[in-house]
């Protein structure tokens, strides 16, 4: 356990050594800030279009800092060849894989913190009734869902040669579940034989990131879903990051180093 | 072969011409959109219209906080937007037109919303319900409803000759928002941008008799609007009846109460011919003709 914090230590200490998140949260910032000056019909309590708008960006944000953080890591320990030192110290390819998960995973979420408390701030300079309970389920729903997300971009980075095919495919691959992921079995029941069972199957294996997306309930004063639903969201979550984080171990242990 | 430097001064000589020649060209060209003020033409051109719808139906999926069909529930969408069936369009849909809100200040919900979401077809689909608006509700009555006001705002900015957009803000910010001199100002934009509109003048002139209580100036406004519909209207194979019926409606009950009853006899005449009961207006016409004897 001790070896997976180390590892874990030094991926957090490179996110807040990195410029990616700063940029991304400033331009959140300036974004929100502008949404939030404009003036419709001289109405200053309209809040839903800034809560809608600037959750999107921090989605956006949170994706592009999770799969970027996520896709770097292996290839840049290989290129820059202190991979070498460290699986020569007492440390197995399995607790490297687990330690920059970890890394990673915590990196984005102490971001997601932060994104989110400035939406919290954002709409309480609109809105009197914060719903602290939809927000908190809303940042651990999306939390998980980056988890997903890294572990599949820790599998990318092992099967894919350069990092920018593996944020590239990544981003492109997680984009498409959360537009249309859960439309894939409906658009696969209007097509013939062969493509419906082909549609029909990579709906069944593909992990459903749009259980994650709560966004419309925060948007529109919906309240908490049930706290049993979160929990087997997350379960389904820990399901899917072990899966792909397990499928990473077994290439990566076979993998010539360099 | 000639020489590199003649060749070159020729290029140059070729290149102004041209640049001269297509300059004037293109300062004439239909096409140009920098002749455009707006900078979202400039940028996105004629798309920028189907940008408008797509911020339009937005504004519908607000008034139902969030429970809207999306491209892939087509065949669940209806067919007419529900806020501007509530704004005093005709209800093809035969929508339920429950209160906004009860008293006890719970969303209503509305059961007869078009199932565009189904049964769920597998336990995937089932679960993720849980995390989507799934009950049909519209906003509260008393402010609720200008969360759709940015949405109607940026569509009209996007395509200004889209003529809905004006009346149905207009609509709610008048009736339940209390904003009459925003309203106004609203309507007037879309009338600057469409000045044969006659459903902005309608609009305004409601504006003028249910908030401002001029009479003198609905009339004024309805009968600019009886004028326009009908520079625009006849002739077509399918008017807009439904209009037409509310303007001549308004300025007849104007008239009446104002004392000129043959005037208001005049547009109920009129009002007979698109009414769905033709019956009732011509008992009112006969009360009304009895009343002058």
């Amino acid at each position: 356990m001790n070896n997976v914090w180390a590892v874990s230590n030094v991926v957090i200490k490179e996110l807040y050594r990195r410029k990616d998140f700063y940029v991304l949260f400033i331009l959140t910032g300036l974004l929100t800030g502008l949404l939030w000056s404009l003036n419709f019909f001289n109405d200053d309590r309209i809040v839903r279009y800034l809560k809608e708008l600037c959750l999107l960006m921090i989605w956006i944000s949170a994706l592009v800092i999770a799969v970027v953080t996520a896709a770097r890591q292996i290839p840049a320990e290989r290129e820059q060849r202190t991979i070498f030192p460290l699986l020569a110290k007492p440390i197995t390819r399995g607790e490297f894989i687990v330690g920059k998960f970890f890394g990673c995973w915590l990196a984005t979420g102490m971001a997601l913190v932060v994104f989110y408390l400035f939406f919290w701030i954002v709409t309480a300079t609109r809105e009197s009734n914060v719903p602290i309970g939809s927000y908190l389920q809303a940042i651990w729903l999306h939390w998980w869902m980056l988890g997903v997300v890294v572990a599949l971009t820790l599998l990318g980075s092992v099967i894919f040669v350069a990092p920018s095919s593996t944020i590239t495919i990544i981003l492109l691959a997680v984009g498409g579940i959360l537009i249309v992921g859960r439309h894939l079995h409906h658009a696969a029941l209007q097509l013939p034989e062969p493509s419906q069972t082909i549609l029909s199957v990579i709906y069944f294996l593909i992990p459903h990131l749009e259980f994650f997306d709560t966004r419309d309930l925060v948007v529109h004063d919906w309240g908490t879903i049930s706290w049993v639903v979160c929990g087997l969201a997350t379960l389904y979550a820990v399901a899917y990051t072990t899966l792909f984080l397990l499928a990473a171990w077994m290439i990566f242990r076979r993998k010539a180093l360099n | 072969m000639p020489s590199p430097r003649l060749l070159l001064t020729f290029l140059l000589v070729l290149c102004f011409t041209l640049a001269v020649r297509l300059q004037l060209w293109y300062q004439n060209w239909a096409g140009n959109r920098a002749s455009s003020a707006s900078i979202l033409n400039v940028i996105i051109g004629d798309s920028r219209r189907m940008f408008a719808n797509h911020f339009f139906t937005k504004a519908d999926a607000y008034f139902h906080s969030g429970f809207y069909p999306t491209i892939f529930d087509q065949a669940g969408a209806p067919k007419k937007l529900h806020m501007t069936e509530t704004s005093g369009e005709p209800d093809e849909d035969e929508h339920d037109h429950a209160p906004a809100a009860d008293k006890s200040g719970k969303k209503p919900v509305f059961t007869d919303l078009p199932g565009f979401m189904g049964a769920p077809s597998d336990w995937i689909e089932k679960f993720g319900r849980n995390f989507l608006p799934s009950e049909h509700v519209h906003l509260e009555s008393g402010g609720g409803q200008r969360e759709i006001l940015p949405w109607l705002r940026i569509s009209a900015d996007l395509d200004p000759q889209r003529v809905e957009t004006y009346t149905v803000a207009a609509y709610w910010l008048r009736t339940q928002m209390g904003k009459v001199d925003e309203a106004e100002q609203f309507l007037r934009e879309g009338l600057r941008a469409n000045p044969q509109s006659y459903e902005i003048l309608f609009e305004l002139g409601r504006v003028w008799e249910e908030n401002r209580h001029e009479t003198a100036r609905a009339i004024n406004l309805y009968e600019l609007a009886l004028k326009q519909w009908k520079n625009s209207q006849s002739g077509k194979k399918e008017p807009d009846d439904f209009l037409l019926a509310q303007i001549t409606g308004h300025l007849a009950t104007l008239e009446e109460q104002g004392g000129h009853l043959a005037k208001a006899i005049e547009y109920l005449e009129l009002l007979k011919t698109v009414s769905p009961t033709p019956a009732a207006i011509q008992e009112q016409i006969v009360e009304l003709r009895a009343k002058m004897k």
